[in-house]
């Protein structure tokens, strides 16, 4: 069925919302920009004078004229390390070449030399991450130093550090998924492993460099004085070692060559799901920002979102009566069936067990799930708790943790306590997971936290006889506030890569479209659930 | 009337008789070379008959097999268009001693007209005016030198057996005519093996003027001129009816004379009767003179179709027929003006070198007439003329047709290979020809205004770097998505010999900015159309890696293949490569010799011309890699060079 919509575009309320959103957008394409420009101007300049391309250049000249770049983590490290690793010094995303969805890693060597900042290691795993659950070829630009030495011990020793890389490399070409390097700049130390670990590997000659000791530790070691491109250059490499495969004259030679080996993949996408033809919705996602409340404490009906972002408007309500804060439902996206599970207030165990039921659902018929996530959590008190809140809430749990069906997650309000988990937050592994600007994720709301501290600190005060004035007690809360504040703010959580990357509202449907066409590349694998607590 | 006819030529001749044939109810059998196996006037055919080798002394020019082909097939006549076979007496008895009609004039009539001194003198004794001229049988160098003292200079020189300008040299002064002489006697030997040529005056500000004729054998009618004044080293170019300038007394006098001339002969057919006329004082009755009569049906005839509306290869057929003339000269009458343009694949800035491709793409505007031999997807191949088409225009005034006739150009649409359609529109605005100042000399003397090569300008370059990216007909909103800044590509076009570097930055389906030599500009979609900046985008057609761009008369560009890499960059002068495809007439280089530069190592014949190919550098000869009589392509090696290194070493 169709979705009405209640909005009232030119009213008062809808352009003070859509001011809101404008704001909040503003300070991150702030952000956005000021990680995109990399190292800097002069960085810049002297990459350029090296006869280099731009990193961003790179990945643009690589892709297919015209596609899209979903890209990861474009804020990422941002507001680390004092400002030092924009965009965490490596440019990661999804994009086409020759038709072929990809994932393009790539280092910004005007960034601290491409060194590895622990963002930096997080975000190319977080990379390899999605290519190997999405089957996605991996295009590796390389042009980096190595670890970043003054962090090696957050880059170096843990499971999830630099050598895991190469791990997830070797793990994926055992899967069939290509690794496909280009060495455009310097590949030192564990760096030289990320071409020597690829199928296919094209280096730029003169300008490339692959050797597990550069030319100064050669001389401190052996005493031997070598030139960069003798010791391991792309003459060397391709036609006296074998580390690498093609040589190319320059970068652009280069991104050719990487084109022409994915072209001899012999890759095409699974047969998964049954295709629609496509249909814009009915309504203009622009009037997202004036639909949705600026303040994440109005309630609003989430079908307004869900009637700017699917096909048509069109949208198969399941059980529309019971559990009414959540809203389920079929839908389709860019021609692709998608099962929707969007907050509209509260989780009650109605809401869980209507999600949990759909989640079988979706998993039954492999449909694709869309998390539309604005929850501040499960509903608590006596009522609720002896009911079994708890029970209900686990089997929505479950459901969601245990579903092999591609699970796309965009937070665009709230994301508290334990409805994160029910609504396929980061730790329940969704292809990818994306937030507005607007949007805030903590344990709780800061003003509840601030709260439950404040009694615990006035119960222990009262119990030594003590007082507490209230404005003791504000000033007791106001760090607490402002922490949650800070810390929920959706760039904090980007910096970190508690999600991939923030989202124009706007560009919501293009995002999962893209993310679902991404998660579309590997086949959908039958699910096996766990035990629900019935 | 017939019932079946062979049409014994190709290209766009055999399509214009087989339209006006069929038109008739008369059946028609093509003939075809190996080269045309699949060409327009085969598949307009009602019957084809394969007759030989692509090579037009292999099919076209072999009359025994034509008329073996038309026999063999039914025919009862045999249409032979213009060129090859069309002015050959002795087919012309072949066709009738095989017991076919010849849609034609008579073999003795073509005899009395094909020697031109022969027929001067037959012209002079009917009261035809004739250029003064020396047209004996002495050909001794010091006799003809004296015959051009006698007429006085500036003279020209022609080959008695000539035609097409072949075997013609204009002298200016005395001590230049002995050189000219020999060059003028070695082309018209190679050309028609016959060396012997003719002396006449040169006039003054020539102008072209020929008159249609038609004879039905008893009696002849004309059908106005045409001024032909428009031409390129005697080649036309455009022409158009009636001539600007023409009095109606004027008009009559040349009527007269070219009836008399065909009448003189018994002429049966379609003729034209040559003038050459003095337009250094305006047009004049007594200031025309008879230069040569053409017994066939011209290449310009359209433009008289146009101002009379006769179908003149309706007329071919009726009077071959054997019906009297279709109409009277009274019941004849011009209606309007006419013009043509002759639309070639020839390299204009490189001097008109005859080029050769695959048509990508070939369109024509609306309600313009088109004579073509080729549609898109045809092949111009380098074994005959390389005519595409025949742009004609009419209109109720000389400034209407004309204007209709630049406008018809601009809207002409050819990709797949160079043309000279941007010289052609260059002339349709040309000052002096619009206001009817006409003359032979016109072109050459403004040809550095003429010939332009033509430039898109941004607008052009964004079409053809969209077209490059297959971006002109992508849908789909994720086109070009970023979730925040957009990506920007580089796109490497490559025009002639320089490289375009193009910065794209796509901002979705329907909308890209691009940077081009620091000047940005837009392209948006607008419904299915595209716009530069606002203004509508010129048409762009894509075939293999060239894109044409249909603003400023076409404008190619190819894509750079990224992994081609140039590994001769700087230019390798060793190599001597044929500029076009065409026959080793000679090879003087031989090996071990050592050249300068400059010097004439090869000559190679394409088209109708001959080219010496120059050493690019000095040098020593390494290796001649063909043969005098070799068929080669384009940018075939003949002739290699030790290279520089190799010499200092030796």
């Amino acid at each position: 069925m169709k979705l009405g919509t209640s909005a009232l575009p030119g009213s008062e309320g809808f352009r003070a919302n859509r001011e809101a959103h404008l704001a909040a957008l503003g300070v991150v394409a702030e952000a956005a920009a000021l990680a995109a420009a990399g190292g800097g101007e002069a960085a810049r300049e002297r990459h350029l004078s090296r006869g280099k391309m731009a990193p961003r250049d790179r990945v643009a000249n690589l892709l297919d004229p015209g596609s899209p770049f979903l890209e990861i983590g474009a804020t990422a490290a941002h507001g680390l390390y004092d400002g030092a690793a924009p965009c965490a010094g490596v440019i990661a995303g999804v994009g086409r070449v020759q038709g072929i969805d990809c994932m393009i890693v790539c280092n910004d060597a005007t960034v601290k030399g491409g060194t590895y900042y622990p963002m930096t290691v997080k975000k190319h795993l977080r990379a390899q991450e999605i290519a190997e659950e999405c089957h996605l070829p991996c295009i590796y630009l390389v042009d980096s130093g190595g670890a970043n030495l003054p962090n090696q011990d957050e880059v170096f020793p843990d499971r999830d550090h630099f050598g895991r890389i190469f791990y997830n490399q070797a793990r994926m070409s055992a899967k069939g998924i290509a690794q496909i390097a280009v060495v455009m700049g310097s590949c030192t130390a564990g760096g030289a492993y990320v071409p020597a670990m690829s199928d296919v590997t094209i280096i730029v000659r003169e300008q490339g460099t692959i050797f597990l000791a550069g030319p100064p530790l050669v001389k401190a070691a052996t005493g031997e004085v070598v030139s960069a491109e003798d010791l391991g250059g792309g003459d060397v490499h391709t036609r006296l070692s074998g580390v690498a495969d093609y040589l190319a004259e320059d970068d652009a030679h280069a991104l050719a060559l990487a084109r022409q080996a994915v072209g001899s993949l012999n890759r095409s996408k699974p047969a998964t799901v049954n295709w629609a033809s496509p249909e814009e919705p009915a309504y203009d996602p622009e009037e997202l920002l004036g639909v949705v409340p600026g303040d994440l404490r109005t309630p609003y009906d989430i079908r307004e979102v869900i009637a700017r972002v699917v096909d048509g408007s069109r949208f198969d309500e399941f059980k529309p009566r019971f559990g009414e804060t959540l809203v389920t439902g079929f839908a389709h996206l860019k021609g692709c069936p998608v099962g929707i599970v969007a907050n509209n207030g509260v989780l009650f165990s109605e809401a869980a067990q209507k999600g949990a039921h759909f989640v079988e659902l979706c998993s039954q018929r492999k449909i694709p799930l869309v998390f539309l996530q604005n929850i501040t959590g499960f509903m608590v008190g006596r009522k609720y708790e002896n009911e079994g809140i708890a029970r209900h809430g686990a089997k929505m749990v479950t459901a969601v943790a245990t579903t092999n069906v591609p699970k796309v997650t965009m937070v665009v309000g709230g994301s508290f306590g334990a409805g994160n988990y029910g609504m396929s937050g980061r730790a329940y592994q969704p292809r990818f997971m994306w937030s507005w600007p607007n949007s805030r994720i903590s344990v709780m709301g800061g003003e509840q936290a601030a709260g439950v501290l404040a009694t615990v600190k006035r119960d222990s005060i009262e119990r030594k006889g003590g007082e507490w004035s209230a404005e003791e007690e504000a000033a007791f809360k106001q760090p607490t506030v402002e922490m949650f504040e800070r810390q929920s703010h959706p760039l904090y959580a980007s910096a970190r890569l508690w999600d991939d990357g923030i989202v124009d509202p706007r560009k919501t449907r293009e995002v999962l479209a893209l993310s679902l066409s991404a998660a579309l590349c590997a086949p959908i694998e039958e699910t096996r659930f766990g035990v629900f607590r019935m | 009337m017939f019932e079946r006819i062979l049409m014994a030529n190709r290209g766009e001749i055999a399509c214009r008789v087989i339209a006006s044939a069929q038109a008739m109810g008369v059946e028609v059998v093509a003939v075809h070379s190996d080269a045309d196996r699949d060409a327009k006037h085969v598949a307009m055919a009602d019957r084809a008959v394969h007759i030989g080798g692509s090579a037009p002394g292999e099919s076209y020019l072999r009359g025994d097999v034509i008329i073996r082909a038309a026999l063999e097939t039914g025919a009862q006549a045999i249409h032979p268009g213009y060129g090859f076979l069309s002015e050959n007496p002795e087919f012309v008895d072949a066709v009738e001693a095989a017991g076919l009609v010849f849609i034609g004039p008579s073999a003795d009539a073509i005899r009395a007209m094909g020697l031109k001194d022969a027929a001067k003198v037959l012209m002079e004794k009917a009261g035809v005016p004739v250029v003064p001229g020396y047209h004996g049988k002495n050909q001794d160098p010091e006799h003809l030198a004296g015959a051009a003292d006698a007429i006085g200079y500036p003279v020209l020189i022609k080959a008695v057996a000539g035609g097409g300008g072949k075997g013609m040299r204009l002298v200016e002064r005395a001590e230049e005519f002995a050189e000219a002489l020999e060059s003028a006697k070695s082309e018209a030997k190679t050309a028609f093996g016959n060396e012997a040529v003719l002396i006449e005056k040169y006039i003054q500000k020539p102008r072209h003027i020929e008159v249609q004729v038609f004879g039905d054998g008893q009696g002849a009618v004309h059908l106005f001129e045409r001024d032909c004044s428009l031409q390129r080293r005697h080649q036309k170019v455009i022409e158009e009816a009636p001539a600007p300038g023409m009095t109606e007394e004027m008009r009559a006098a040349m009527g007269q004379a070219a009836v008399r001339a065909a009448e003189a002969i018994g002429y049966k057919g379609a003729g034209t009767v040559e003038f050459i006329v003095d337009g250094s004082r305006g047009l004049r009755p007594d200031g025309f003179w008879f230069m040569e009569m053409n017994t066939r049906l011209q290449v310009e005839h359209p433009v008289t179709e146009a101002i009379t509306g006769v179908d003149l290869v309706e007329w071919q057929l009726r009077v071959a027929a054997g019906e009297p003339l279709p109409k009277q000269q009274g019941e004849l009458a011009i209606m309007g003006h006419a013009f043509e343009a002759r639309l070639y694949a020839e390299d204009v800035p490189k001097g008109f070198l005859p080029a050769t491709g695959r048509l990508a793409h070939l369109s024509f505007p609306e309600g313009v007439r088109a004579d073509s031999g080729v549609r898109a997807g045809d092949e111009i191949s380098p074994f005959y003329d390389p005519m595409i088409a025949k742009v004609i225009t009419h209109g109720p005034t000389r400034a209407i047709a004309l204007r209709r006739l630049a406008a018809a150009l601009e809207g002409t649409e050819v990709a797949g290979t160079v043309t000279n359609l941007a010289f052609l529109g260059a002339l349709a605005r040309h000052e002096g020809f619009g206001v009817g100042d006409v003359d032979t000399g016109l072109i050459a003397r403004d040809i550095d205004r003429l010939v332009v090569a033509p430039e898109a300008g941004p607008e052009g370059v964004a079409m053809a770097a969209l077209a490059a990216c297959g971006l002109l007909d992508k849908a789909g909103a994720e086109t070009g998505f970023a979730l925040w800044a957009p990506l920007a590509r580089d796109v490497v076009l490559r025009r002639n010999d320089d490289e375009i570097k193009v910065r794209l930055h796509s901002l979705g389906a329907g909308a890209h900015d691009l940077d081009i030599a620091g000047q940005r500009v837009e392209a948006r979609r607008v419904g299915a159309g595209w716009r530069i900046d606002g203004q509508p985008a010129a048409r762009v057609a894509v075939y293999a890696s060239d894109i044409t761009v249909f603003t400023q008369y076409g404008v190619s560009f190819q894509v750079i293949d990224p992994l081609e890499r140039d590994s001769t960059a700087g230019g390798d002068t060793a190599l001597i490569e044929a500029p076009m495809p065409g026959l080793v007439k000679a090879v003087f280089a031989r090996p071990g010799q050592s050249v300068a530069k400059g010097d004439r190592l090869a000559v190679l014949e394409a088209m109708k011309m001959e080219h010496s190919l120059l050493a690019a550098r000095d040098g020593v000869v390494a290796e001649v890699l063909v043969a005098a009589g070799e068929q080669v392509t384009a940018g075939a090696a003949l002739v290699r060079l030790e290279a520089e290194a190799e010499v200092a070493a030796a």
